[in-house]
């Protein structure tokens, strides 16, 4: 093999690049994400697995529904009326934002910027 | 129809994982076993072309110098464009890794009525090469977040900065849209320019329909169809992968399959194909080389030795035949008794 001296380390490097996330996890990682879920509320304004999928979506078109249009009309379901407010509704039941909303953001690296512009709730007490 | 089967082959690709990994069983094989064996392939054969083209001689200096070469001392030597040293080299390949700078010599010719030929600077090439090339770097880096935990600051650093623009949520990334318009340019270029579709083959049409499938797959899983696109359950397994204990704990909608399994086609096919010029690159003689073949000998690997052999040892081996057969030699035989 000729130049074996710069291609070596070369490829060296390239392996190494290529596997830095088995020698930065140590092997291990860090445990899932456990979200808390609130313990009296039973009902969401849609069903788990869809406010799992679009919650994002929904609190986005909230925001400009409220903001930007001025539509506040609360919405209904299931006979109940939700105001559309992060702040108001969605933090009503899920009181905490580490325990709930962080939970899952930290581990996925999600950075929402609700918090820009809205003061988190105080985090309840153990 | 050279771009037609290419095109087949990736959905042909896409429908495959998205029906096998209907049947219950198959996530492991789509979501483990594939991956792994993707991965061992692009290792494996990476590092197998690159020390097949280590063990080439090169037979002869060939760099492609296209500027003054080092002459003398009042003639402008171009040290870019003809490096005599390594550190000329070094800037040289440098520059040609990061910013593609050869491109930018890309040439359109065109014959007009007369005949004229005429030539003028194509950097289109250029252009969309290093968007596309720069968005998918990005797109690697971002994909991190999902394979490292805790997430490193420069992994969250980039992505911050991709979905600067905060459009919509999840937030919009630059380097999602800039992808999809360089993929469609650069194929594009392959279609519309004549000379460049007549010499574009399908290994050339093959790799940028499967990294646009992976990156729509990844677009839609995003944005669009997000049901069961369970994030945390995708970085368990992705995690698991990496820390070589995958599980599969909940269910992921097989778009998110279709996704992996297009990338493992790609890692996999990565090592046999033109794709290689990812560490080709730096392998080039006519970049890597420099320009000083009358500073330093070159010498071709694969000269055959030959021993120097001066006419007076030549005359010492054949002296009594050169005598016997009447050549005037310079030294006599020695004479007998």
């Amino acid at each position: 093999m000729y130049d074996s001296g710069k291609i070596i380390p070369g490829l060296i490097i390239f392996v190494l690049l290529v596997t830095i996330p088995i020698w930065y996890n140590h092997g291990a990682g860090t445990e899932p994400p456990k979200p808390v879920l609130p313990k009296d509320a039973k009902a969401c304004v849609l069903p788990a697995a869809e406010i799992r999928a679009t919650h994002m979506q929904l609190l986005n078109d909230w925001r400009d529904e409220v903001l930007r249009d001025g539509k506040r009309a609360p919405v209904l379901v299931d006979g109940k009326q939700y105001p559309k407010s992060l702040m108001l509704n969605c933090m009503k039941c899920h009181t905490s934002q580490k325990r709930f909303c962080d939970s899952c953001h930290t581990y996925a690296s999600v950075r929402p910027y609700c918090w820009d512009c809205h003061l988190a709730p105080v985090e309840p007490v153990e | 129809m050279k771009y037609a089967f290419p095109l087949a082959a990736v959905i042909a690709l896409v429908l495959c994982a998205l029906i096998l990994v209907q049947i219950p069983g198959m996530q492991y094989l789509f979501g483990v076993v594939i991956p792994y064996l993707a991965m061992a392939l692009f290792l494996g054969g990476f590092c197998y072309r690159i020390i097949h083209w280590g063990k080439s001689p090169v037979p002869f200096k060939i760099p492609t110098t296209c500027g003054q070469g080092y002459s003398l001392p009042w003639i402008k030597h171009d040290k870019l464009e003809a490096p005599v040293n390594t550190a000329q080299v070094v800037a040289r390949m440098f520059l040609e890794i990061v910013l593609f700078r050869s491109l930018w010599r890309n040439t359109k010719a065109t014959v007009y009525a007369g005949p004229k030929l005429t030539y003028e600077s194509s950097k289109w090439l250029w252009l969309f090469g290093i968007v596309f090339h720069y968005s998918f770097l990005v797109i690697i880096i971002r994909h991190m977040r999902l394979f490292l935990a805790p997430v490193p600051g420069v992994v969250s650093l980039v992505e911050i900065g991709d979905s600067l623009l905060q459009i919509g949520a999840p937030t919009m990334y630059i380097t999602d849209v800039t992808i999809v318009l360089a993929l469609l340019c650069l194929f594009g270029r392959r279609l519309v320019n004549p000379q460049v579709r007549y010499i574009s083959l399908m290994n050339d049409y093959f790799p940028l329909f499967l990294i646009l499938g992976v990156v729509l797959t990844g677009i839609l899983m995003r944005f669009f169809l997000r049901t069961d696109m369970d994030i945390n359950a995708i970085k368990q397994l992705a995690v698991g992968l990496v820390t070589f204990s995958p599980t599969i704990v909940a269910k992921i909608n097989p778009l998110f399959y279709v996704h992996l399994f297009l990338v493992c086609v790609l890692l996999a096919y990565f090592p046999f194909s033109k794709l290689m010029h990812m560490g080709g690159v730096f392998l080039s003689p006519t970049r890597n080389l420099a320009n000083d073949s009358r500073m330093k000998r070159h010498i071709n690997p694969w000269n055959p030795e030959i021993k120097p052999h001066s006419y007076a040892s030549y005359e010492d081996e054949f002296r009594e035949d050169m005598v016997e057969q009447g050549i005037p030699v310079e030294k006599e035989l020695p004479s007998q008794g």
